[in-house]
């Protein structure tokens, strides 16, 4: 499991990546300068998180404590993916290169290295990391400087990639497993209700997201907690 | 638009946060959470988050509520047909482009 394993297995997800994080850099166009919204996925990387903070930043009544909070729950996903991580890594990947690494923990890279048979070894998962990156800043980089560019009405088809592939992460699931169908349907009606109930609507639109997400997967885990080989998925 | 100084906060925080949500349990944790409530907890919260994020702001977020409202349309009908992430995202974008474009030039 050298470095070059790695940067190879991490093309297609850099492909993704750039093709995905343009249209973040577009919606970011809208509010910040190119090199503002191109740091955010320099330090970020992450594409739920990184939305969500876009919208809580554009809402002139967002606060810093909704973003930690809602930036907490949208990636509190990554902490259970560490928790797995660290069962499957090599015994010489240790914390400081741990520390140094760990903003390599996305959905993708994350699912590709625990797929595979031998223990995780630094240097792979350190090469696994740098094309996913590359494409996720330069693709940022150019959607933001597109989209200052290009007149609204393709700024605004393109920036609906973004939309479209978060779709494509939740259908498949609520295809496949039921449960996780109606803990979704909770969450889009509680989200209606946000929007369109007028003694809701005070609400900012982080905290919306984070009370609906809530709301929607403590009922699905009261109702339908998940068999381990269910987590994987 | 936002301050600088608005941003630098703004950023240290959400990037922080996200850090430090991976770095701590892949540093500390070497267990399972043995829960079977909040794992399945946070099974969930990835899906519902971003349904919550994608309905209603979609419908908001091109020229027209029509163009808005196809596209998730033909991105739900196009995942269900097995396309990928890319593909998905691909339909979604053709589908506004085409509606607004059509809806600018009437």
């Amino acid at each position: 499991m050298t470095f070059s394993d790695g940067v190879k297995g991490g093309l297609p997800i850099g492909l993704g990546y750039f093709a995905v994080s343009f249209s973040f850099g577009i919606a970011g166009s809208k509010l910040l300068s190119w090199p503002l919204v191109t740091f955010i996925s320099m330090t970020n990387l992450t594409s739920a998180g990184q939305f969500a903070g876009l919208q809580i930043m554009a809402d002139a009544a967002g606060t810093f404590i909704e973003m930690a909070i809602a930036t907490f729950f949208i990636n509190l996903r990554y902490s259970l993916m560490a928790i797995s991580l660290s069962q499957k890594v090599a015994p010489n990947f240790g914390t400081f290169k741990r520390l140094l690494l760990a903003t390599g923990i996305t959905d993708e890279i994350y699912a590709l290295a625990v797929s595979q048979t031998e223990p995780v070894t630094a240097r792979y998962f350190a090469g696994l990391m740098v094309l996913p990156y590359i494409g996720w800043s330069s693709g940022t980089l150019c959607g933001a400087v597109c989209g200052e560019i290009l007149p609204a009405v393709v700024t605004n088809a393109l920036g609906v990639a973004l939309y479209g592939m978060f779709v494509a992460i939740v259908v498949p699931q609520m295809k496949a497993h039921r449960p996780t169908l109606i803990a979704v349907l909770i969450a889009v009606v509680c989200s209606f209700a946000f929007k369109f109930v007028p003694a809701l609507s005070g609400v900012t639109v982080g905290f919306a997201i984070i009370i609906c997400a809530l709301v929607a997967s403590l009922i699905g885990a009261a109702l339908f907690p998940v068999k381990d080989e269910e987590e994987s998925a | 638009m936002i301050t600088v100084h608005d941003y630098c906060l703004f950023l240290l925080v959400m990037a922080g946060v996200t850090y430090l949500l991976r770095a701590v349990p892949f540093v500390l944790l070497k267990g399972k959470i043995k829960s079977r409530f909040w794992r399945s907890f946070l099974a969930y919260v990835p899906y519902t988050v971003l349904a919550a994020m994608t309905v209603p702001a979609i419908f908001y977020s091109t020229d027209s509520k029509l163009s808005g409202v196809c596209a998730l349309a033909a991105a739900v009908i196009a995942s269900l047909l097995g396309r990928g992430l890319v593909g998905v995202a691909v339909i979604a974008c053709i589908t506004v482009l085409g509606i607004d474009g059509l809806t600018l030039l009437l």
